[in-house]
């Protein structure tokens, strides 16, 4: 047997622990509930499980892809360790001032998150660079010595560096690591000028912050991973999903634990492009809805969208600007707390709204009939007929509709003088909407037309809104791929060894130094490649260039892809033109007779994609044998209409189902709206249309 | 369809209007050339139908443009003349009292037609960074001192830009690329705003908006209706007294609970100022507005009918009503103040609800550096402005501790400092929490901040202040204490003033102590635990500690111990 093709992919979410082993093309994939106190217990479960399903022991299996949300979890929780931060004089308090603004204007009692780190564990010494990264202060190394003293002496088990201006000068950073190392034996360092070097303190800051509170933390739960999985016997390298869509090695990873940082939903954009490739689709937004959040990434030329910073543990409502900003290479995402268990209330004007607050698994949904009793979004789909009461998870659990339609009336219908059916139309309109909105702002900020798009959804609860979702975003076409209760974790298996590098420079093109920007690149691409090499020594590794350009002037850059050959010929016009045909494109229109200038260089090194065969697509189609059919609501029609139920797995390659029809799964069910019919793909994908003359049948 | 029915498509439509403004004002963050705008969010964008009525506003942006640009429209509408409203237009003006306020604020209104005829407007405003005349500050002894000024006109007829006012703004300005940048980066945004509008209303396949607008304002104006039924009827007053420019400024306020209305009447506040402070009643009407939906109804998004119970009164020629031609560049500095005026006479109407006074007014100010004079300055030392919003402590709340260093009631953010030293050869040395600067309470009045401004070697400059509160701090409500007041001085101890322009020389630092917010209720209420973790974090001295708060000399060791060790509290 060729251990090589043998791999297994494990997804820590915070229910469930996914694991997937591919073995010559065939999946075998477990659910297993997370094990918070020994993350690795629910590991080695599914890895024995998904074995013995595909007949191998593990140590048959060649490779372990792991992405977790433990690094997002001990920000959330604040779970980390005993930190101390370092920085320049006058800046003791910068990650606490933040933007020294409020998120939320109308609330006078509104609480500000408190900083990863409490003042009294953040210190200063005397040091200054300037904005052209020269040194105004010099560090004094008796300075380092003596807070080293401290340090020690308060028992800091890591500590993180950031210095004003130190993106452009390192020594002074580099300076206190040598000296803490020296004076602390054990103690893990972390420097701004390594972990996040780009300008805006506050970001930079946090970002150091938040990777010295969790290093120690990732640290020992990787090694003891390696350790469990060795003594059961999988003795191959395993590698770590980072938020940029890539996987790097574990030393890496336990060295830069801040990148973890949303490799989950990273893996299911990297499935979703996956799926983009296979059916050679360039334009694809993909849509991602669990339990109490929704998750949108644009995908373009099968790539999912990156972006240079983001938001973690949002305290307020999902609120921008009520988290904490991470600065690092990641897949750009927008989530919103809209999900199968977000609760609906009605508000003074006597509107529907819904979530972020989420019923959870306990009590649940009222039709768990736990005890909740306010209506989630499980409860207006199972009063809409898009959900059997009694096949919900493979009949696992029994739903009652009763206890949703007295919990509509209760809090949406008496309000609003409306009937159950009416109340949950309301509801499911509602959290449709805002989904759609939220798609519709990222689109428009991205400068893209959704309606060129193809949507890939996944997640238990997507597939019951998404039909819906196309309709109101004006979007043709809808794939749910086979799997799709798993998706991150096979993501985690198509993703390939990448590494961005990346580092605030400003140049102004009026100034274009060509051999400052030759250098500046190839100490980029010299840095993210040996990031690569270390997960494969032979590797072919490609460089994808991006400048980050602006009008002068102007607070916002917009990235520009540079070609191999840019990037080794640097050529201002060259430059300029690429800006302002992408401005234009983002902003209708470039402006004339201003400077431009570049802030970000970043250089991305990853291993090639291995080709994706491009399927046969079915055209020709027979319908589908439907056994019986139920009342469904119709959003887009605004009525109640008699719908095909159909299981999925009774479905052939090539069969069609016209709308309206439910398609049924253990994980999840498939609404397609009365607008729309269906045709089975020959790699199970439900791809979902609008109707039209042709295969009207 | 019932009607029942269609009242969730409505609703869906007003979520999409608020949707709409919010991509509208995020488009402006993204495109402006102004500093103001891009980092810290001095923007408002709207959409209103087709008599001016604002349907929603965007929730980026700050408080002071929120009747601003309610009103702004209808003034456009007026000015222009419906005959006059062709598809392709696009208007403007920078006017203080038809427009939000002061010269730096431009607002464009953009009529938008659909499948021909006129169905609404979309407008936004942006702060920009400079507008000509003696620059941005106090000192100018009326508007025509303050920058060009443009009257409602139109910037754009059937697409056609007119390019004799874009050659009249480029000749009276600064910074002329960067002001004609933001011209039509606020076109942009209006332009975004529209396309979104079509769209929605070919998907409701509705062709005005005219059912909607009436769902949007019966909505509106009853809970907001509902809201104030439920206050305890009557009236109190409210004053505050603040520096000024050259003579104290007092605002009075009598506040009146009627059965669907409230009333603010500033008579017998101050008469205008002869500088750049004064405050043109929009500006004034939004921030007293703003103080009473934050406390009252805080979840009804603004528009013309949830606004529209709120009354402002204020005689011709008070400070919060200035008329034309007095300067009104820094009219935040009163309007800022405005709030926490109107909270005076709330409290006395509703106890436990508002807070207790802070900062006010931002802490802005900008640095015009330019190469020495004294003695020859080097090659490459240049002539720059910078200019910086900062924030003062927060006034402590019934419930919970007044924020740090953090804006109330302006929505603007401060930018990073790396960020202003990019952009101009400024060096911010020191930008910090203020200990003991939060006036003491049950709950702490929030904490002020230092800064330490210079300059790069070989320059000097102009220090524009924009302060209040160095004679007036922020007053203690409930028997809380008062906050920390502002302090200006030179870092060579030569005294400075908290407005104006003033020079420093090569090598010389402006130092600054921001004020603090005040405190709520007896300080003998406040639990141990706070004032152990306040010592500990160094948000009080160990002086105030022991005097202000009576920490025990026991606790005291432990608490330093404690640090010792590293121990979070």
């Amino acid at each position: 047997m060729d251990k090589k093709s043998n791999r297994l992919g494990v997804d820590i979410g915070g229910t469930f622990t996914d694991v997937v082993l591919e073995k010559n093309g065939e999946q075998y994939s477990t659910k297993i509930l997370t094990t918070y106190a020994a993350p690795e217990d629910a590991i080695i479960e599914g890895m024995h499980n998904v074995c013995q399903k595909a007949g191998i022991k593990p140590s048959d299996i060649g490779q372990i892809i792991h992405g977790t949300t433990l690094a997002t979890n001990a920000l959330i929780e604040r779970r980390g360790a005993k930190t101390a931060l370092i920085t320049t004089s006058g800046f003791r308090d910068v990650i606490e001032m933040r933007t020294e603004s409020r998120f939320e204007q109308y609330d006078l009692n509104l609480t500000l998150p408190e900083p990863l780190l409490p003042r009294q564990m953040r210190f200063v010494l005397n040091e200054r660079v300037n904005a052209k990264g020269e040194i105004l202060i010099p560090l004094m190394r008796k300075d380092v010595e003596a807070l080293a003293d401290k340090i020690l002496v308060a028992g800091f088990e890591s500590v993180a560096v950031g210095l004003i201006h130190s993106y452009l000068n390192e020594t002074h950073e580099q300076m206190i690591r040598d000296v803490l190392l020296e004076k602390i034996p054990n103690v893990m360092v972390s420097l701004s000028c390594e972990v996040s070097p780009q300008m805006r303190e506050y970001e930079r800051f946090n970002t150091v912050v938040a990777n010295a509170y969790i290093k120690p933390l990732m640290k020992s739960y990787l090694s003891r991973l390696e350790g469990r999985l060795k003594d059961e016997g999988a003795d191959c390298n395993i590698f770590l999903m980072h938020s940029g869509g890539g996987i790097i090695s574990i030393e890496s990873a336990a060295e830069f634990p801040v990148r973890l940082i949303e490799s989950g939903p990273a893996g299911g954009a990297v499935f979703a492009a996956n799926i983009a490739a296979r059916y050679g689709l360039d334009k694809v937004i993909s849509f991602d809805m669990g339990g109490t959040t929704a998750k949108i990434c644009l995908i373009k030329n099968q790539t999912p969208k990156t972006s240079r910073v983001f938001e973690v543990a949002r305290t307020y409502r999902f609120k921008k600007g009520s988290g904490m900003p991470i600065s690092i290479p990641v897949i750009d995402m927008v989530e919103i707390g809209a999900g199968g268990g977000s609760l609906a209330h009605v508000d003074a004007m006597r509107q529907i709204r819904v979530g972020p607050e989420s019923a959870g698994s306990e009590p649940g949904p009222a039709c768990y009939g736990r005890g909740g009793t306010k209506p989630a979004v499980t409860d207006a789909d199972l009063v809409l007929g898009k959900l059997d009461a009694d096949n919900f998870a493979g009949g696992s659990i029994k739903l009652d509709k009763d206890n949703s339609a007295a919990a509509l009336e209760d809090v949406l219908g008496k309000p609003l003088e409306m009937n159950a059916l009416n109340a949950a139309f309301g509801l499911a309109e509602v959290v449709d909407e805002n989904m759609a909105n939220a798609a519709r702002v990222h689109a428009v900020e991205n400068g893209e037309d959704l309606s060129e798009y193809t949507m890939i959804a996944f997640g238990g609860a997507a597939p019951l809104h998404a039909g819906r979702l196309c309709e109101k975003l004006g979007v043709d076409r809808l794939l749910v791929p086979q799997g799709a209760g798993v998706g991150s974790a096979i993501g985690f298996l198509r993703a390939p060894y990448s590494f961005e590098a990346n580092r605030s420079v400003y140049m102004r093109l009026s100034d274009f130094d060509e051999d400052k920007i030759k250098s500046l690149l190839n100490g980029l691409k010299q840095e993210a490649t040996s990031f690569v090499r270390n997960c494969d020594p032979d590797a072919d590794i490609l460089s994808d260039y991006k400048v980050y350009m602006r009008y002068s002037g102007q607070g916002w850059e917009i990235p520009i892809s540079l070609t191999q050959d840019q990037a080794s010929h640097p050529n201002a016009q060259v430059f300029e033109a690429s800006f302002e045909k992408d401005y234009s494109n983002l902003f209708g229109r470039s402006v004339e007779g201003m400077d431009i200038e570049i802030t970000v260089w970043s250089v991305n090194a990853t291993t090639p994609l291995k080709p994706v065969a491009r399927i046969a697509e079915e055209t020709v189609a027979d319908l589908a044998p439907i056994d019986h059919s139920r009342l469904m609501f119709d959003a887009a029609l605004g009525v109640n209409v008699d719908a095909g139920i159909i299981e999925r797995a009774s479905i052939m390659s090539g069969s069609v189902v016209t709308g309206p029809a439910a398609i049924t799964e253990d994980e999840t069910t498939i609404i397609v709206p009365s607008s729309r019919q269906v045709i089975c793909q020959p790699d199970g994908c439900i791809d979902m249309t609008r109707k039209s003359e042709e295969i009207g049948l | 369809m019932t009607k029942k029915l269609n009242n969730v498509f409505y609703q869906v439509m007003w979520n999409r209007l608020i949707s709409v403004v919010e991509e509208q004002a995020q488009a402006l963050v993204r495109t402006a050339f102004s500093t103001s705008v891009r980092e810290a969010g001095d923007l408002s964008a709207g959409v209103y139908d087709v008599n001016g009525q604002m349907l929603a506003q965007a929730v980026t942006g700050t408080p002071g443009h929120v009747n601003a640009m309610a009103d702004a429209v209808s003034h456009f509408i007026r000015r222009i003349g419906r005959e006059n409203i062709f598809d392709g237009d696009v208007y403007i003006t920078n006017d203080p009292w038809e427009g939000t306020g002061h010269l730096h604020d431009i607002t464009v209104v953009t009529p938008s037609f659909y499948q021909g005829s006129l169905v609404g407007f979309f407008a936004c405003t942006a702060h920009v960074v400079d507008i000509g005349g003696r620059g941005f500050g106090a000192d100018a002894a009326s508007v025509y001192e303050e920058g060009i000024y443009i009257p409602i006109m139109k910037f754009f007829d059937r697409g056609e830009v007119d390019q004799t006012l874009v050659s009249l703004v480029r000749g009276n300005v600064r910074e002329p690329d960067q002001l004609i940048g933001d011209m039509y980066a606020l076109t942009t945004c209006n332009e975004i705003g529209h396309r979104r509008l079509s769209a929605m209303m070919d998907e409701f396949n509705i062709g005005d908006l005219e059912d909607i607008a009436h769902f949007i304002f019966d909505n509106s104006r009853r809970a907001t209706i509902e809201k104030i039924a439920a206050l305890p009827r009557g009236s109190a007053n409210g004053e505050m007294t603040v520096d000024g420019f050259d003579k104290p400024i007092t605002l009075k306020v009598k506040l009146t609970i009627y059965e669907d209305t409230i009333v603010s009447d500033f008579t017998d506040s101050s008469s205008v100022d002869k500088k750049g402070i004064n405050c043109p009643m929009v500006y004034a009407k939004a921030y007293a507005c703003y103080a009473l939906k934050c406390a009252i109804a805080p979840e009804i998004p603004n528009n013309a009918a949830s606004l529209e119970p709120f009354i402002m009164k204020a005689p011709e020629n008070t400070i919060v009503n200035a008329k034309h031609p007095a300067p009104v560049a820094l009219r935040h500095i009163v309007g800022h103040f405005v709030p926490d005026t109107v909270y005076n006479a709330l409290d006395k109407l509703i106890p436990n609800l508002v807070p207790a006074e802070g900062a006010g007014c931002l802490c802005n100010f900008q640095v015009s550096l330019r190469p020495r004079t004294d003695v020859p300055a080097p090659m490459d030392a240049i002539r720059s402005e910078v200019l910086t919003f900062n924030s003062g402590g927060a006034g402590a709340r019934p419930e919970y501790d007044g924020l740090n260093a953090t804006a109330f009631p302006s929505g603007v953010m401060t930018m990073p400092i790396e960020a202003t030293e990019h952009a101009g050869p400024v060096i911010i040395w020191r930008k910090e929490l203020r200990p003991d600067s939060g006036g003491i309470g049950k709950t702490r009045g929030g904490l002020g901040q230092y800064m330490e401004v210079g300059a790069q070697e070989g320059h000097e400059f102009d220090f524009q202040a924009m302060f209040d509160r160095v004679e007036h701090p922020a007053l203690g409500r409930q028997g809380g204490g008062n906050g920390g007041p502002t302090t200006i001085a030179r870092d060579d101890g030569a005294k400075m003033f908290g407005k104006g322009k003033q020079f420093v020389p090569h090598g010389r630092r402006v130092v600054l102590a921001f004020p603090g917010g005040a405190g709520y209720g007896d300080v003998s209420e406040r639990d141990l635990k706070s004032v152990k973790r306040d010592f500990a974090r160094g948000y009080i001295s160990q002086q105030s500690a022991q005097q202000d708060y009576g920490l025990s000399q026991d606790d005291i060791a432990q608490v330093l111990e404690s640090i010792e060790k590293g121990e979070a509290f």
